[in-house]
């Protein structure tokens, strides 16, 4: 039952072939033998998965045909789960029971989805490797001596090992995308907006957006109907135009014109990983799409200014953490300062650290000029450089990450090199666009990702594109070989 | 722009972070990484651009100031590292 889709098994759950509750049973019991190994889990919720499988079956009889009803997926710890401990990867929420849903956790359940546990990442989402989680590394299903990226490496790691047929995540710089990658699955990040934020854990707010790992895009877009909507309750949340995610699914390509960004096809791109980049652009130009250069002059910078934005918001964020009303607290403070500097001394890890300095230093008087505003200018470039270049095309396409995974300890002793990770991916976020990460072959036996940029809310259009890529492909097919241990 | 140590321990007291005086040395060496990353961006001329805040230009929404029925004090409250009689406990601010 785990090799199948979203789409597979709600066929298999329609028609009697499994019931959830034996779907939900077959999956705790893989993660219960499994998962010791990979550290994708930070929670096993099997007492709830099995009351909302049982109750998913009450509906299934009773004639629910939502394409969510039964399935059994997994929720980054940086979802609010009502009951359920919700640590964010951080020694900080180690003991934190969330007193609430996240209104996608709300709406996924009224889906009719079942929760199987909640996923490990880096600490505060801040990482691309998941080295920084409280709760240890999380490995790569493909070669376990390999980080699964980060910050959801959790998700991609328990749906590229089939512990979840999909899993919810969090993109602030490439945090969907990148894991999607270096685990060889679909990682879908929607415009900004798009998903509420109610609820999910803030790091930078005007960046981080909610969304779906998935093993094909047609999964990702029905994850996003139930996912996406307007939500009183996040200020920035947006009435997106789109209704239905699935509903350009099915369009063909002919026509459709797709940009290839001269920034990003440089010698500095990975050749292996360019050769496959040209191998999808040769199966999409046969399928009827055609291909212009276009320009983003200011993405060389947004790997800059998202280090002054991501930070500052994190520093503003993060401030609530204070040993008072929740979270970590330092034994026998002397008086209230002594309790907020240990608390959050000894509370964060080294990274989260790092960027609430760089936060605070780049907010401070004197300099918050040469750094926070000249970052939100270039914010602005960066953003029109994409608005220019869609007046000449529909989607853009680039590779996702410049390496495929790496080595556990190769980049974690060098901030800057870790951040460069996201250097195709941060740019979007920026400019609050929606991507996608979609398999497009492998380097020295390891996935590699393939990205496609859409216009903000043309959220359908991306996940248009990567659906016809995946009939044209089985890339996406290709599974890790831990997925097929037995149980 | 480059981080002296002293700007370190300020700044960490701004954060109010609890930063080792051993890994001071550490932790500016870091910090000055990562300006020397950030910095890359000061080559930019900005000087007719307006500031990005919101990716869509969006402003907050707001909301009419009425009240709403939230009454989960106590399960807000059994997550408080020391609490009594609905009360946050923390040490004592005035002698």
């Amino acid at each position: 039952m785990h090799q199948k889709t979203i789409r597979e098994l709600q066929q298999g759950l329609q028609d009697k072939a499994f019931s959830s509750v034996e779907l939900t049973r077959h999956y705790l019991e893989r993660m219960q033998k499994l998962d010791s190994e990979l550290n994708s889990y930070i929670s096993q919720c099997d007492s709830i998965a099995l009351a909302q499988a049982e109750e998913a079956d009450k509906q299934l009889a009773e004639g629910n045909n939502h394409p969510l009803c039964g399935i059994p997926i997994a929720h980054k710890d940086i979802f609010c789960t009502d009951g359920v401990r919700t640590s964010c990867g951080s020694k900080m929420l180690d003991n934190f029971i969330a007193p609430y849903n996240a209104t996608i956790v709300e709406q996924l359940k009224a889906a009719g989805a079942v929760m199987l546990g909640k996923t490990n990442m880096d600490e505060f989402a801040m990482g691309s490797s998941n080295e920084t989680s409280f709760y240890g590394p999380v490995k790569n299903p493909w070669d376990l001596e390999r980080v699964p990226g980060g910050s959801s490496g959790g998700s991609a790691a328990a749906v590229a090992a089939q512990l979840a047929v999909a899993a919810t995540a969090s993109d602030t710089g490439g945090s969907i995308r990148q894991p999607a990658s270096l685990c060889g699955i679909t990682g879908f990040k929607p415009t900004y907006g798009v998903a509420s934020r109610y609820g999910m854990i803030a790091f930078a707010s005007s960046l981080d957006q909610a969304g779906p790992l998935t093993r094909t895009a047609e999964d990702a877009a029905l994850m996003m109907n139930a996912m996406a909507g307007f939500d009183e309750k996040d200020s920035t949340s947006m009435q997106s135009p789109c209704k239905d995610f699935t509903a350009d699914l099915e369009k063909p390509l002919k026509g459709l014109r797709i940009g290839l960004p001269k920034e990003f096809f440089t010698d500095a791109l990975d050749s292996d990983i360019a050769a496959l980049i040209d191998n999808a652009i040769k199966e999409l130009e046969k399928a009827g799409a055609t291909f212009k250069e276009v320009s983003l002059p200011h993405s060389d910078l947004s790997v800059a200014a998202y280090y002054v934005i991501a930070p500052a918001e994190a520093s503003a964020n993060l401030s609530r953490f204070d040993g008072v009303r929740y979270g970590y607290r330092c034994k026998n403070p002397q008086d209230l300062l002594d309790m907020y500097m240990r608390s959050r001394g000894e509370g964060f890890g080294e990274e989260v650290k790092r960027r609430i300095l760089v936060g605070t230093y780049a907010l401070s008087a004197g300099f918050y000029d040469a750094y926070y505003n000249q970052a939100q200018k270039i914010r602005r470039l960066i953003k029109n450089d994409f608005v220019d270049a869609f007046n000449a095309v529909d989607v853009i396409l680039g590779p996702t990450a410049p390496a495929t995974a790496f080595r556990f300890g190769e980049k974690s002793d060098d901030p800057v090199q870790m951040y460069l990770q996201d250097i195709y991916t941060i740019a979007v976020n920026l400019a609050g666009l929606p991507a996608i990460s979609v398999p497009c072959g492998f380097s020295n036996d390891l996935p590699v990702g393939l990205q496609l940029i859409g216009p903000a809310f043309a959220d359908a259009r991306v996940l248009n594109v990567a659906h016809q890529y995946q009939l044209l492909t089985d890339w996406h097919q290709q599974t890790a070989g831990f997925a097929a241990k037995e149980v | 722009m480059s981080i002296s140590r002293d700007d370190v321990v300020q700044v960490a007291h701004l954060a109010r972070i609890n930063i080792d005086d051993n890994d001071i040395p550490a932790i500016t060496d870091r910090l000055n990484q990562i300006l020397g990353l950030v910095d890359t961006m000061q080559q930019q001329d900005t000087a007719d651009v307006e500031p990005l805040g919101n990716p869509h230009d969006a402003c907050q929404r707001l909301r009419a100031d009425t009240v709403t029925a939230c009454d989960e004090r106590e399960k807000l409250m059994a997550n408080a590292p020391l609490a009594e009689d609905g009360l946050f406990l923390v040490p004592r601010v005035i002698e």
